[in-house]
């Protein structure tokens, strides 16, 4: 009996071997295709710590242009290393078809194993079905379209010189966050396209902005009349964008660059919006695929406890109080989530069926994949988040109001916090609450073609000490004027010059 | 459905070129931090790599945020003791919170970003663009000094390059080739004689006549002859001077303290690492002064004090005795550095005018002389000054204050011609 069970095992030991990684894959794999695991085709890349370093440095794209930024990531990452201060992740995954997942030489048999069940299957089953990497990334294309922008940034080194290839990045990088629309659905981008029709758009760019920038005048009676039409006509929240296309001195190279950074943030969107998701998913998987392979005896119970002790470190949520707090644990918050819908589903309780009617009860694993594909992290929480994990979680919710004295605790874990603590969490992961909403106003075009942004401020959240900073940048692609005016309500609170005149008041 | 490739074996260092980037990017705080790091080791300890710190706020790429101030909310896990509707009182300087990027408590440490480079970086960044003066055109013209190797033996040659080991037994051999035939039939013939008793018949006679004959034509093969003779041949090989010895001359006298000898050694250390760089092998010969002047070890140099009066020239008419003694100038660079606190004997700066100006500069790759001091120039400094109009392609003087200035001085006397020197 005991010899019979032993003789499922499949391997002995925390030696991993290239046959044995592949057993434990198709084990994985069969179990994940039981739970309906749609995904791309894996490509498995073991690696060594150094080159981990490496694909930590280059922010998750396999295939990088070169800029000193990615350096000193890496000298961040190799001293935080070599100083034993931080541990490498044991994994990272490339949302790509075929998605690419590094594995590090080092790891153990069960670290393996716990890799695979999460990245090759976790993550890339997320990475395919999630509508926002649906709608906003193209897996087929990436690698090809990270090689083209590699190619032509060098290229365009060569020609014009790596300083001002790399000042228009630096530019590109500092505007990064607003180069996606956030309500628009983008076309996928397709490297081969790219390349084909580059030439094609830089010269039909020129030519429409000629025609913007006209200098001649078209005929007294249009100077005369007031009425002429705001340019942008609609404000635009996509800087990037409007750069790309509106900027009138920018040559077609540097056109073509501001575009690469474009797509690469684009690309980059939906993993800023599906953390506490993504991890969660991919955390409940690897969870639930071990412990199904346990059940079943291909693992020992070594094992599995190697692989809950790091499972567990990795799902910790230290207290707000606590010397290692940095905020919400995003694998802590998703795979309690994630465990709870399925519980909601398997054992309502009384709750649950007041606060969840269509959910308790229901098949555990087709809701669980509703939710995982139709969700960003701000409505998986406002839809998904019970008493339940509140409770486990202590979660309060304090206002913090530089009007008021102290700050107060608005909500905590009882039956009149539950739904503000909700609704203030996923707030909380909205991106337009963690980045000022910030948007081309004007176009000064018959005039001295300065550029007006306007600032809304959400609950009078004034802009930071980076904004001169940053608008320079935004000065150095515009190349005239630029104005910035923050909005509180119909106020302007704060207001910025670019470059600043002297003996100017820029109070209104 | 998966494929597991081993990438293993790819190459390395896929960073390094982001990674030049950076270093380059930050070129200016990198050698600040160097130089600082210059004056506070200590002499035997320059060959090592370096943490470099650069401020945070100058490395942080800048984004659009919020600030602090407004209405935030926040939901944080772990509540023990809070209510609805607790008051609790703000952190000090907390200010107006910080919404989601957890500015106020993680400020521990980070406000440098800290990294380390080799120790060929370190050494690359510390003498970057710097160029010891002369330093090309002496590699260039470093010719003129030949060694003489051996290139194998040949037939002709002058008498002084005869090899006389070859030449001899070239001879022998020769002798036994023409001998060896006529020796053996006279020994046939001296056997044949022998076996025959005392005849004198005919065959007797003509055996004898031939005998006489071998004998005459074995006395004419000559010991030595043109032939034989082989020369050396030596070949004369371009021996670029690769040695350098530098002189350290410093005023001991009771006007100079420790701190002025610890500048005075800073920048001695500077110049030797320089050189050790730069030549083969680097010699260092310190000689220290007062009224008289001698050759002392390093310690003694730098550690020992002595009172007594200044006499410049002393020390260098002891340079010059050391030169002329140990370092033949075909095979050595020569270097010179100076430093003292500016005092000397009266007269005597005139003499030490025209030794360096006459006697020592011709010789010398380089000199240059620090004064340290935050007093008044005297009149050995003046005297210098001239020369610094006279020689300028071969003696510098600079003016010494504090720690810090240093690095930039040494730089500045060494700075590669292209930018020209000051």
């Amino acid at each position: 009996m005991n010899d019979d069970l032993n003789s499922k095992l499949l391997s002995e030991g925390s030696d991993w071997t290239f046959e044995l990684i592949e057993k434990y894959d198709r084990e994985i794999a069969r179990i994940a295709k039981k739970y309906k695991l749609d995904t791309y085709p894996n490509q498995i890349e073991i690696i060594r710590s150094d080159q981990m370093m490496d694909a930590y440095a280059s922010v998750g794209m396999p295939i990088g242009y070169h800029h000193w930024s990615f350096g000193k990531q890496f000298l961040n990452v190799e001293r935080g290393y070599s100083r034993g201060q931080m541990g490498l992740a044991y994994e990272i995954v490339i949302n790509s078809n075929p998605c690419i997942a590094y594995l590090m030489e080092e790891n153990s048999m069960t670290m393996q194993a716990l890799v695979i069940a999460h990245a090759c299957y976790g993550h890339n089953s997320f990475f395919k079905n999630n509508y926002l990497f649906k709608s906003w990334t193209d897996a087929d294309s990436i690698i090809d379209y990270l090689v083209f922008a590699r190619n032509f940034i060098s290229e365009c080194e060569e020609r014009h010189g790596t300083g001002e290839v790399e000042a228009i990045l630096d530019s590109c990088h500092a505007l990064m966050h607003y180069g996606t629309d956030r309500y628009k659905r983008p076309y996928p981008i397709s490297a081969e396209e790219e390349r084909v029709r580059q030439h094609e758009r830089a010269e039909y760019i020129q030519r429409q902005l000629n025609d913007l920038w006209r200098t001649i005048p078209r005929s007294a009676a249009a100077n005369t009349d007031h009425d002429i039409s705001r340019f942008p006509a609609e404000p635009q929240e996509n800087l990037l964008y409007f750069i790309e296309k509106n900027a009138p001195l920018l040559e077609p190279w540097q056109r073509e660059i501001v575009r690469i950074v474009r797509k690469i943030a684009q690309y980059f969107y939906p993993q800023r919006q599906t953390q506490v998701m993504n991890e969660g998913w991919a955390t409940f998987w690897h969870y639930t695929i071990l412990n199904d392979m346990f059940d079943e005896g291909l693992v020992s119970e070594g094992f599995m406890m190697e692989f809950l002790h790091s499972h567990s470190s990795v799902v910790a949520q230290p207290g707000f109080d606590s010397p290692y707090f940095t905020g919400m644990n995003p694998y802590a918050l998703g795979f309690a989530m994630m465990r709870d819908i399925r519980r909601m589903c398997e054992n309502p309780t009384e709750e649950d069926k007041r606060w969840f009617p269509e959910i308790a009860g229901s098949d555990w694993l087709s809701t669980l994949h509703f939710a995982m594909e139709n969700f960003k992290d701000e409505s998986f929480i406002q839809q998904y988040l019970s008493p339940q994990v509140i409770r486990d979680f202590h979660l309060f919710c304090i206002i913090d109001d530089d009007t008021s004295e102290t700050i107060d605790v608005n909500a905590i874990h009882d039956d009149n916090g539950y739904r503000r603590v909700r609704e203030a969490l996923a707030a909380q992961y909205n991106l337009s609450s963690g980045e000022p909403n910030i948007q081309v106003h004007e176009v000064d075009v018959r005039g001295d073609r300065s550029l007006t942004l306007h600032h809304q401020q959400n609950s009078r959240k004034p802009l930071n000490d980076d904004t001169e900073e940053v608008l320079k940048h935004l000065y150095r692609l515009w190349k005239f004027d630029i104005y910035l005016f923050s909005y509180d309500g119909e106020e302007v609170d704060q207001s910025f010059r670019v470059p600043r005149k002297k003996g100017l008041s820029l109070a209104s | 459905m998966s494929y597991i490739i081993d990438r293993r074996l790819n190459s390395k260092d896929k960073s390094a070129v982001n990674r030049q980037r950076f270093l380059k990017r930050y070129k200016k705080h990198i050698k600040r931090a160097v130089s600082d790091a210059v004056s506070k080791r200590s002499i035997t300890d320059m060959e090592r790599g370096e943490n470099i710190g650069i401020p945070q706020k100058d490395i942080d790429e800048p984004s659009f945020g919020h600030g602090q101030g407004g209405n935030r909310s926040r939901v944080l896990p772990g509540n023990k003791e809070f209510n609805t509707g607790d008051k609790i009182k703000r952190p000090e300087g907390g200010g107006g919170g910080s919404g989601g990027g957890d500015a106020s408590d993680s400020g521990e440490g980070m406000d440098e970003f800290v990294f380390q480079i080799t120790q060929e970086e370190f050494l690359e960044f510390m003498f970057e663009d710097l160029e010891l003066p002369n330093l090309v055109k002496r590699q260039l013209t470093a010719t003129e000094t030949y060694k003489i190797v051996k290139a194998g033996i040949s037939e002709e040659g002058t008498p002084n390059q005869l090899n006389v080991v070859r030449s001899m037994r070239s001879a022998y051999a020769r002798r036994i080739a023409m001998g060896a035939k006529k020796k053996r039939r006279r020994n046939e013939i001296l056997a044949e004689l022998e076996a025959r008793g005392d005849h004198s018949d005919d065959l007797d006679k003509s055996l004898r006549e031939e005998l006489a004959l071998l004998e005459r034509k074995l006395a004419n093969i000559p010991f030595i002859d043109d032939f034989d003779l082989k020369f050396n041949v030596n070949k004369k090989e371009p021996q670029p001077c690769s040695k350098a010895v530098m002189f350290c001359l410093m005023d001991v006298s009771g006007s100079m303290d420790q701190r002025t000898k610890d500048i005075a050694k800073r920048f001695f250390i500077l110049l030797y690492m320089f050189l050790q760089r730069n030549y083969e092998k680097t010699e260092v010969v310190f000689i220290r002064h007062h009224s008289t002047a001698k050759e002392v070890d390093e310690e003694e140099f730098f550690y020992s004090r002595e009172t007594g009066g200044t006499v410049v020239s002393s020390a260098l008419r002891l340079m010059n005795e050391i030169i002329e003694e140990r370092y033949p100038l075909s095979e050595w660079n020569l270097y010179g550095a100076q430093a003292s606190d500016g005092d000397n004997w009266t007269n005597d700066s005139p003499v030490c005018h025209k030794m360096l100006s006459t006697q020592l500069l011709p010789l010398l790759q380089y000199y240059c002389y620090i004064e340290i001091t935050d007093r008044g120039h005297q009149e050995l400094w003046q005297y210098y000054e001239k020369l610094a109009e006279e020689h300028s392609d071969a003696f510098a003087m600079r003016s010494i204050e504090d720690y810090a200035d240093i690095y930039p001085i040494f730089r500045e006397l060494f700075q590669s011609d292209k930018s020209g020197r000051a």
